[in-house]
């Protein structure tokens, strides 16, 4: 069939919007071809611009740089929201046309990986053709099945042009306090699917000519419950990713299209390099493994009936560094995701993982793709890392995030350990609990949600040198704090009625961890109110390093019906302060309520909360290190002085021989103290078993099977997708061949657990 | 390029250094010669003469014994066997997997539930030093943490040989 010669007429061949009128997708296969054939970003074996003209390449860097991270700071006054504006919950990014992240701003850099998928999802199904790429254009997405971590991140995302090509893409990032899910807050509880997790956008063009379309504003405010927040988040994004812009067209006038062309490929190429050296000039090469576990209670919740199943997240790791210095991490083990709110995606852990290595390995400015670049990670398909089913629920998956990052702290920390950089070991981080979430409406009248980011204050590992730091960071938001009380109190229908801290939170070690630290809060002026607690609570999600213990585990403890307002008005006492004892509760003492729940429940979804209840907010701490034996008596005195330490565990953990002087300052006798801890250590040889002879008992319970369910459970999906995982545990245990956990012989709901060992 | 006197170093490891020297270390680029100066103040505490290759954690190191093989060992001097091997293996272990067992280090709802989580500790049968805890789902085999590359850390990365081991010129 030959074609006429007017159909040749009606066929425009389109220029492609890349570099020399090649179409995105073309230049995306191009670089991915080059860099892996020739183990260069780019194929760039030389970085030319940079040696021949090292001083023009750093001022380049830094005007970029600099003016990223002023957009942030800029732009952030534009947000109400405290998320944005009071704990700085945003990040900008700017990335090459085909998508590999340049530089990154301060904040929730998480981002530099995930914006970068969205922008690459976009190129792979042709956005060039339709709806179209024009300078001009926003676009947004939220989606992370496409790139994100959890719907609440909301992206921003502009392109950059210069004449009629595209030379990048900026992108903004913030987290919104509300999505419209089946709960309010942004990170809700109740999600066990896709669907639950609410307003998703996939990569939606929302303006043109840097003006946001009318149905996309429309559609946007009548999707979420905090639509003034939405708004005001939307536009600080907006603004930052415009000034990014100008900033991009002003050096490109300064310095030249051509040499902003190379200088963007060859910071990458940097960053691959400068990773590597970074990795061999503090690391030792060889193999770190380690794990961590998050409980998922959800039997007795408020969820489908497929999701009520008590089981536990299971995140093996295996660092490796080789030889010649590539970095790499591998998951082999992880099990199945599941019906809750904390699955995550690949580009969320890989792209998170430079979050914390940002904080350790790279503490610098060069955040960009050249460090994905010098980098291998295995993320087992159908794990909950990587799900193989599009129904899956993120609303949370910083949950499993944080605790599954937690052991490559210690894998690196040992490596620090070992090469004499010991300032740099850091025990491992929190799980970053509690989340005070909830909404209603507030006292204002308003429709409205919270999530309180006083969670971006927890207790931080302990360091080979000196303690973990109390109530200070987050490993998401390395420059996050806890936020002003009186702030908070604005945003929520929520008194203080306390804010101290918690003490023994901090994992016991020669260093401890940093302790949390915990906020009770009374309900007052709302008109109707939920609220719901998200948090670790059967099991703590760390562990110590070299002798030190996991920080706390947590609990709930919420009072509803109370006579706190009669207490008021007849002046009497009231819960003040914190809750240091929990197994000696005060608050029950002073106060009469018609429900009071205080246990180990510490993930619950949606619960009625009237004006005059209770909800205590008890942010973790972080792991130890060392054996406690060997703290100095002076810090331990410093620990029970301060409200760090209860005294019978300065006695029980630290072997500490103390006494309190009249003024009801505790003492400790170190002479006293050298002595019980002689005698400690001899009651320990006592009491332990040789680990070869221990094995052998306990093989037996593991043959009969003798565990809670989910713990059985957790087995079970690991198994089911790592026949590796499988045989390793069968050859540490002595196991027959054939020995195995299905999930089908477990008496709990199995729905959706579609991969079995083939 | 950045250097530190063996005080430094040696304030560094008993923890008794300035917190501003602290800072300033995190924040310089770091000393090549680190390693070198750390094992040679290591070397000199430890109580034997086994030349250390690589400390393998707070009390414990991987030597390199007289006649060539290389073991796990404390500082107290009790061996654990070949580095390659597990060291916990040969350690002593206690496993707190009663609420009564937990509640001997976290107050009542602070500490894990043992039918959830069990807190392993091993201890040095020599010394009784508590060298590494494991918190885990009961049945989780022990962790090997560390296995490190040492011939290609030497050779490769710092270039420089392995020690030959002490008394042998």
């Amino acid at each position: 069939m030959s074609l006429k010669e007017e159909d040749l007429k009606r066929i425009k061949v389109k220029k492609g919007i890349g570099w020399d009128g090649k179409p995105l997708k073309e230049m995306r296969e191009e670089i991915d071809r080059i860099s892996l054939t020739t183990g260069h970003y780019a194929g760039l074996k030389e970085l030319t611009f940079k040696e021949a003209d090292p001083i023009r390449y750093e001022k380049i860097f830094s005007k970029l740089r600099g003016g990223v991270v002023h957009a942030r700071e800029t732009a952030k006054k534009v947000a109400a929201s405290p998320i944005v504006e009071q704990e700085g919950e945003l990040c900008f990014t700017v990335y090459t046309p085909e998508a590999d992240s340049i530089v990154t701003s301060t904040g929730i850099i998480i981002h530099v990986g995930t914006m970068g998928a969205a922008i690459k999802y976009m190129i792979k199904n042709d956005y060039e053709e339709n709806p179209g790429i024009e300078p001009g254009d926003i676009f947004c997405n939220n989606d992370c099945q496409i790139g994100n971590v959890h719907p609440c991140d909301v992206h921003t995302i502009v392109p950059i042009f210069w004449e009629d090509e595209l030379v990048g893409w900026v992108g903004g990032v913030t987290h919104v306090i509300d999505v419209g899910a089946t709960a309010p807050g942004s990170m809700t509880v109740g999600p066990v699917t896709r669907y639950d997790d609410g307003y998703q956008v996939a990569c939606r063009k929302i303006g043109k000519n840097d003006t946001l379309l009318r149905d996309w504003v429309i559609e946007s405010q009548r999707s979420v419950r905090t639509t003034k927040y939405w708004l005001l988040d939307e536009r600080t994004r907006i603004a930052g990713c415009h000034m990014i812009r100008d900033l991009i067209h002003n050096i490109i006038a300064e310095e030249g299209i051509d040499t902003y062309k190379q200088f963007i490929r060859e910071v990458i190429e940097d960053g691959r390099r400068g990773f590597i050296n970074q990795v061999k000039s503090m690391t030792i090469p060889g193999r770190y493994r380690g794990v961590s576990f998050v409980d998922v209670p959800y039997k007795n919740l408020e969820v489908p009936p497929y999701a009520k199943v008590d089981t536990i997240m299971h995140a093996p790791s295996e660092m490796i560094i080789h030889r010649d210095g590539k970095f790499e991490i591998d998951f082999e083990g992880v099990n199945r995701w599941g019906w809750h709110s904390y699955n995550a995606t690949p580009v969320s852990i890989s792209s998170g993982i430079w979050v914390m290595m940002s904080q350790t390995l790279i503490p610098n400015d060069r955040v960009n793709d050249g460090a994905y670049y010098a980098s291998q990670f295995g993320l087992p398909y159908g794990s909950w890392l990587s799900p193989d089913d599009i129904r899956t629920a993120h609303s949370y998956a910083w949950h499993f995030l944080v605790s599954a990052w937690s052991p490559l702290w210690r894998a690196l920390s040992r490596t620090y350990f070992a090469r004499g950089y010991l300032e740099e070991v850091n025990a491992g981080n929190a799980n970053t609990s509690n989340w005070l979430q909830g909404g209603g409406f507030n006292q204002y009248g308003e429709n409205h949600a919270v999530n309180s980011f006083e969670a971006a204050a927890e207790g931080t590992g302990a360091n080979a040198v000196k303690d973990g730091l109390d109530h200070a960071a987050a490993i998401w938001n390395p420059e996050g704090d806890m936020g002003d009380m009186e702030i908070w109190e604005m945003a929520e229908p929520l008194l203080y009625l306390g804010r101290s801290i918690k003490p023994n939170t901090g994992g016991y070690g020669k260093y401890r961890g940093g302790c949390g630290y915990e906020t009770l809060r009374m309900v007052w002026g709302a008109k109707d109110w939920t609220m719901f607690f998200m948090g670790n609570g059967y099991m703590s999600s760390d562990c110590g390093l070299m002798g030190g213990y996991p920080a706390a585990s947590g609990y709930r403890f919420e009072a509803h019906g109370t006579n706190i307002k009669e207490l008021i008005e007849k002046k009497l006492p009231i819960p003040l302060g914190g809750d240091p004892d929990p197994g000696n509760p005060e608050y029950e003492k002073l106060i009469e309520a018609k429900e009071i729940q205080r246990d180990k429940q510490a993930i619950t979804t949606e619960t009625i909360f009237e004006n005059y209840d209770l909800y205590l907010n008890y942010l973790k701490g972080g792991p130890g290190f060392g054996d406690p034996l060997e703290r100095q008596t002076k810090k331990v005195e410093e620990d029970l002085n301060g409200g760090y330490l209860l005294p019978d565990y300065a006695e029980k953990v630290y072997g500490a021989v103390i006494e309190q002087d009249e003024k009801g300052r505790w003492i400790v006798d170190s002479e006293k103290t050298e002595k019980r801890r002689a005698e400690i250590r001899q009651e320990r040889i006592k009491r332990g078993k040789l680990t070869r002879e221990w094995i052998k008992e306990e093989r037996q319970n593991v043959l009969n099977k003798k565990a809670a369910l989910p713990v059985l459970h957790m087995y079970a999906s690991s198994f089911s997708l790592s026949e590796r995982f499988l045989n390793e545990f069968r050859d540490f245990w002595n196991l027959p061949k054939d020995w195995i956990i299905n999930e089908s012989e477990l008496d709990m709901p199995t729905f959706g657990s579609i991969n079995k060992l083939k | 390029m950045t250097t530190y006197d063996k005080r430094t170093i040696e304030e560094l490891i008993d923890g008794s250094i300035d917190f501003f020297k602290l800072k300033e270390m995190l924040s310089n680029f770091k000393d090549a010669n680190r390693f070198n100066l750390y094992l040679e103040i290591l070397q000199e505490r430890v109580p034997w003469d086994d030349k250390i290759l690589l400390p393998a954690g707070l009390h414990l190191y991987i030597v390199q014994k007289q006649n060539g093989d290389r073991v796990t060992k404390c500082d107290c001097g009790h061996e654990f066997g070949h580095y390659k091997q597990n060291w916990k293996l040969n350690a002593l272990v206690y496993v707190r997997d009663t609420e009564a067992k937990m509640e001997e280090l976290y107050p009542k709802y602070l500490a894990p539930d043992p039918n959830w989580q069990v807190i392993r500790e091993y201890y040095c049968p020599g010394c009784g030093t508590q060298l590494e805890v494991e918190a885990v789902t009961p049945f989780y085999p022990v962790i090997m943490d560390f296995e490190p590359d040492i011939d290609a850390f030497y050779e490769e990365w710092l270039g420089q040989p392995v020690p030959e081991p002490a008394g042998i010129k």
